[in-house]
C-alpha cells in the first residue's frame, strides 16, 4: 500500500468528524435559552466552519497525484455497528472524489447561506431554534454524503426530510406554512416508500448494505452480478433495484410527479429554500443516483437508464415552463430548481455521471446565490415577495444586482459563467445519447434564459413600484405582514447578507473552468471518473445552447426590458400574447388541482366509505346483538327478578351501595394518585421481599 | 473501569427513578407520556443488559427489546392521540384536571 492510500485510509476513518461538529453543535443549541441569539449564531457558523476545512481537508486529499491517474482515489472505512445473532449490521464512511466534492460543497455552501441566515432572521424571536433546526440539517446532509452504508444513508436521507419539514413550517403559526410542511413531507415519503423496498430488495440478494468493502462483497462491488440475474418488469435484478432508488431521488429530488412539494416549500424563510435548493434536500437524490450509480448501469439493457433520463428530461421542460409565468420571486426560482435538478437526472440517465454531478456542484453555488440574492430583495423590500411590486431596484440595491445579475447569467448559460459549462457537459452527453431528449433539453435552456431574464427586468429594471397599490386579484402573495413599511423606499441590506453573494458570485463566475473540456481537457471530469471515457465534443451542441440563450435573453429584453412595467396592476406583457396558455402555466399545469381531485379525494371518499360501512354493518350487528340480549333479559325480568327476588333483597342492596359510596372516595379520578399507590404498593412488596 | 452488569442496572435503575418522578410529579399529560416512555426504556435497558452479559443463551431478548420498542411507539402515538382527544374535549392537557372517572 503506497503512502498515498494509507493517508486516504487514515482520513478516511476521520470522514465522520465532518458531520460531527454541526450535530454537536445542533445538540448544544436545543438546550439554549432563547436569549443566546449570538452564541448560537456563533456555534452553528463555527461548527459548520470546522466541517468546511475538514472538508476540504478530504478534498485536498482526492486529488489526483503523480501517477495513479487512471483509477478513482477511493478509501473506506467499515465498522460493526451492533450484531444481531449471527447478522452483523455495519456502518461505514467513505472518501472517493464523488464524496470529497460534494461534502466541500455542501459545507462551503451551507457556511456562507448560515452568515446570510443572521441577517434575515435577525428580527426573529426564535432565531436559536431556527439555527439549531440549520445546524442538524447540514448535519444530516453531510453524513448522507459520508456514507458507505445504505442503511446510514438512508437513516440521514431522512434527517434531511425531517429537517426541511421542520425548516418550511418554521412559521407553523402561518396555515400555508404548516400545509406546505406536511405537503413536503408526505410527498417526499411516497418516493422514499420505493427507496426503501429497494434497499431490503438489495440486502435480500446481497446480504449487505455496506456499499464498498475490502473484500470486495460490497453492495456496489456486486453490481455486475445482479445485473445478469432476472428481476421484475423485463428488468434485471440490478436494474429493479435501481428504479426502486429512482423512485426515492424522484421524491427528494423533486422530479415529476413527484415535484408539487418543492415549489410550496417556499413558505419557509429564505435562507432555508436556499439551502434546501442548493445544498441540502434536493441535492441529496441526485447525489444518491450517482452514489448508486453502478446499480444504473450493471445491464446495458435495462429500460432504468431512459427511464430516468426521460423523467430528467420531462421535469426540465415542464418545470421551465411553469417557471415563466409565476410572479413571486422565490416561486421563479423554485421552478428553476426544479427545472434543473431534471437537467441533471436527465444527464445521469444519459450516462453522463460527471456531467450530473458537475452540474449539481455549480448550480448549488448559483442557486444558492440567486436565493439569498431574493431574500435581500425581500428584506430590503420591507417583506415584499411579489416581483410586479418591485422594480428599479437595482439603484438601491447595486451590490444585489450585480451578485444577483451574475447568478443569472450562470443559470441561463451564458459563456463563461459556471452555469453555461455545466449545462454544456449535460447537452453533450444528451446529444450523444437521444436527440430528442436533446431537443427538448435546448428548449429548456431558452426558457431558463428568458424566464431569468423576464425576473431581472421586473425586479431590477424599470421604477419602483412597491408604493402603488395594487388592484390586481390574479394570485397575490400573502406574505406581507409589514404593511406598515410597504410605502417606504427599499434599502441595501446589512454587511452580513450581500458577502456571502459576493463571494458565491465568485464561484459561480470561475468554477465552470474546472469543467471545460478547453482548459487540461476537463479537469473533473479526470477527477471524478477517471476510468470513463470523456464524452466527445460536439460543436453544433455549444453553438446552439449559446445562441438559444442568447435568444432567450434577447427575447426577455424585447418583452420586459424595452418597456417596463409602470404600474403593478398592470397585466404580464405575456398573458395577451399567451392567452389561456399564461393562465395554465400561472396555475403549473394544474397538477395540484389534479391531485386534489383525484388522490386526496380518492382518500377521503375511502374514508367515508368505511365510515358507512362502519355505521351500517359493524354497528348494525352490534345493535341487533344487543335487541336480541335485551329480548332476553327483559323475559327474565318478568320470570325471575319481579316476582323472586325484589321481594326480599332490597334492603341489603341499600346498605351495599352505602358502602360502596364509602369506598369512591377512594376514586378521586386523579391518575397521578393511583400512581403514587401503586408505586407505594411497589416498594413495599420490595421491602417484604428483603426484609422478611 | 469496566463495565459490569451492575452499573447497566443502576443506570436503568436510575431512568427508572427519573420516569417515576416525571409520571408523578408533571401536570402536563405530555411530560407524563414522555415520563413513561423513559420508565420504558428502563426495562428494555435490563433486558438487553441481562443479554449483552450472557445471561439469556437465545436471542429471545434481544427481540423481545425489539418488540418493546415498537410496542412503546405504538403506545405514545396512541397515547398522544388521546392526549390531543382530551385536549379537544377539556381545553387542556392537564392530568389534574382530568378527574371525570371520579367515584
Amino acid at each position: 500500500m503506497s503512502d498515498h492510500a494509507q493517508h486516504l485510509q487514515q482520513l478516511a476513518a476521520q470522514q465522520w468528524l465532518i458531520p460531527f461538529f454541526p450535530l454537536v453543535a445542533a445538540a448544544i443549541q436545543s438546550l439554549l435559552p432563547r436569549s443566546a441569539r449570538r452564541l448560537s449564531a456563533t456555534l452553528t457558523i463555527l461548527a459548520m466552519g470546522m466541517s468546511c476545512l475538514l472538508a476540504a481537508r478530504a478534498f485536498w486529499a482526492t486529488l489526483p497525484v503523480g501517477e495513479q491517474h487512471d483509477e478513482v482515489a477511493r478509501a473506506f472505512f467499515n465498522f460493526t455497528w451492533f450484531r444481531f445473532g449471527t447478522t452483523a449490521l455495519e456502518f461505514g464512511f467513505i472518501l472517493d472524489p464523488l464524496t470529497a466534492g460534494m461534502a466541500l460543497m455542501v459545507a462551503f455552501v451551507g457556511f456562507w447561506i448560515f452568515v446570510n441566515a443572521t441577517g434575515y432572521m435577525a428580527e426573529d424571536e426564535n432565531f436559536t431554534r431556527f439555527f439549531c433546526f440549520l445546524s442538524l440539517f447540514a448535519a444530516s446532509m453531510l453524513g448522507l454524503v459520508v456514507a458507505n452504508n445504505l442503511l446510514l444513508l438512508f437513516m440521514c436521507w431522512e434527517l434531511v426530510g425531517l429537517c426541511s419539514y421542520l425548516l418550511i413550517g418554521f412559521w407553523y403559526f402561518k396555515p400555508s406554512a404548516a400545509a406546505a410542511m406536511k405537503k413536503a413531507f408526505i410527498t417526499t415519503r411516497v418516493g422514499d416508500i420505493g427507496f426503501f423496498i429497494g434497499i431490503l430488495m438489495l440486502y435480500q440478494h446481497t446480504g449487505t448494505l455496506t456499499l464498498y468493502n475490502a473484500e470486495g462483497t460490497g453492495a456496489l462491488q456486486q453490481a455486475g452480478s445482479l445485473g445478469q440475474l432476472a428481476g421484475w418488469w423485463g428488468l434485471s435484478l440490478a436494474g429493479t433495484i435501481a428504479l426502486m432508488l429512482f423512485i426515492g431521488a424522484m421524491g427528494k429530488s423533486a422530479q415529476f410527479p413527484l415535484h408539487v412539494w418543492l415549489p410550496d416549500a417556499m413558505e419557509g424563510p429564505t435562507p432555508v429554500s436556499a439551502l434546501i435548493h442548493a445544498a441540502t434536500m434536493v441535492a441529496a437524490g441526485v447525489f444518491m443516483v450517482g452514489r448508486m450509480f453502478a446499480l444504473f448501469t450493471a445491464n446495458a439493457g435495462d429500460w432504468v437508464m431512459d427511464f430516468v433520463m426521460w423523467i430528467g428530461c420531462i421535469t426540465a421542460l415542464f418545470s421551465a415552463t411553469i417557471a415563466v409565468a409565476q410572479f413571486d420571486i422565490k416561486r421563479v426560482l423554485a421552478y428553476s430548481t426544479c427545472s434543473q435538478l431534471g437537467f441533471m437526472m436527465m444527464a445521469l440517465g444519459a450516462g453522463g455521471l460527471v456531467a450530473g454531478q458537475f452540474h449539481l456542484l455549480t448550480h448549488a453555488f448559483f442557486k444558492a446565490l440567486l436565493f439569498l440574492g431574493s431574500g435581500c430583495v425581500i428584506i430590503g423590500t420591507h417583506h415584499e415577495q411579489d416581483m410586479r411590486r418591485m422594480g428599479g431596484l437595482r439603484k438601491y440595491m447595486p451590490i444585489t444586482f450585480w451578485c444577483y445579475l451574475v447568478g443569472m447569467l450562470a443559470l441561463a448559460g451564458v459563456p463563461p459563467f459556471a452555469g453555461f459549462f455545466s449545462k454544456d457537459e449535460i447537452l453533450v452527453a444528451t446529444y450523444h445519447h437521444n436527440k430528442l431528449a436533446w431537443v427538448l433539453a435546448t428548449a429548456a435552456a431558452f426558457l431558463t434564459a428568458f424566464y431569468m431574464t423576464r425576473q431581472m427586468f421586473m425586479v431590477f429594471g424599470g421604477t419602483w413600484r412597491g408604493g402603488q397599490h395594487d388592484a390586481h386579484g390574479n394570485e397575490t402573495t400573502g406574505h406581507d405582514e409589514h404593511h406598515g413599511h410597504a410605502h417606504h423606499e427599499p434599502h441595501e441590506v446589512s454587511w452580513n447578507m450581500w458577502l456571502p453573494l459576493v463571494v458565491l458570485s465568485v464561484f459561480a463566475v470561475f468554477m465552470g473552468w474546472l469543467g471545460t473540456p478547453w482548459l487540461a481537457g476537463n479537469l473533473f471530469h479526470h477527477y471524478l471518473a477517471p476510468e470513463m471515457p470523456a464524452p466527445e465534443h460536439a460543436n453544433i451542441v455549444v453553438v446552439l445552447s449559446v445562441v438559444v440563450g442568447a435568444a432567450g435573453i434577447l427575447l426577455g429584453w424585447l418583452i420586459y426590458g424595452r418597456r417596463p412595467m409602470q404600474h403593478a396592476a398592470e397585466p404580464d406583457p405575456l398573458a395577451g400574447t399567451l392567452g389561456g396558455l399564461f393562465t395554465v402555466l400561472n396555475r403549473k399545469w394544474y397538477v395540484d388541482e389534479l391531485y386534489e381531485a383525484t388522490i386526496v379525494r380518492a382518500t377521503q371518499a375511502l374514508g367515508t366509505l368505511f365510515r358507512a360501512v362502519d355505521k351500517l354493518v359493524v354497528d348494525g350487528i352490534l345493535h341487533a346483538i344487543a335487541w336480541i340480549w335485551w329480548g332476553v333479559s327483559q323475559l327474565f325480568r318478568w320470570i325471575g327478578d319481579e316476582l323472586i327476588i325484589n321481594g326480599g333483597f332490597d334492603a341489603g342492596c341499600e346498605s351495599v351501595r352505602g358502602g360502596g359510596r364509602l369506598l369512591a372516595r377512594l376514586q378521586n379520578g386523579r391518575v397521578q394518585t393511583y400512581l403514587r399507590v401503586m408505586a407505594l404498593g411497589a416498594v413495599v412488596l420490595v421491602a417484604i421481599y428483603f426484609f422478611r | 473501569m469496566t463495565l459490569t452488569l451492575g452499573h447497566y442496572l443502576g443506570m436503568s435503575a436510575i431512568l427508572f427513578a427519573i420516569g417515576l418522578a416525571g409520571a408523578l410529579t408533571r401536570r402536563n399529560a405530555i411530560n407524563v407520556l414522555m415520563s413513561i416512555e423513559i420508565m420504558f426504556n428502563a426495562g428494555i435497558l435490563n433486558l438487553i443488559a441481562a443479554w449483552h452479559f450472557r445471561y439469556f443463551e437465545s436471542l429471545t431478548p434481544q427481540l423481545f427489546a425489539v418488540f418493546a420498542v415498537t410496542i412503546a411507539a405504538a403506545e405514545s402515538a396512541l397515547g398522544l392521540a388521546l392526549v390531543i382527544a382530551v385536549y379537544r374535549h377539556y381545553r387542556s392537557v392537564n392530568v389534574e384536571e382530568m378527574t371525570a372517572l371520579r367515584g
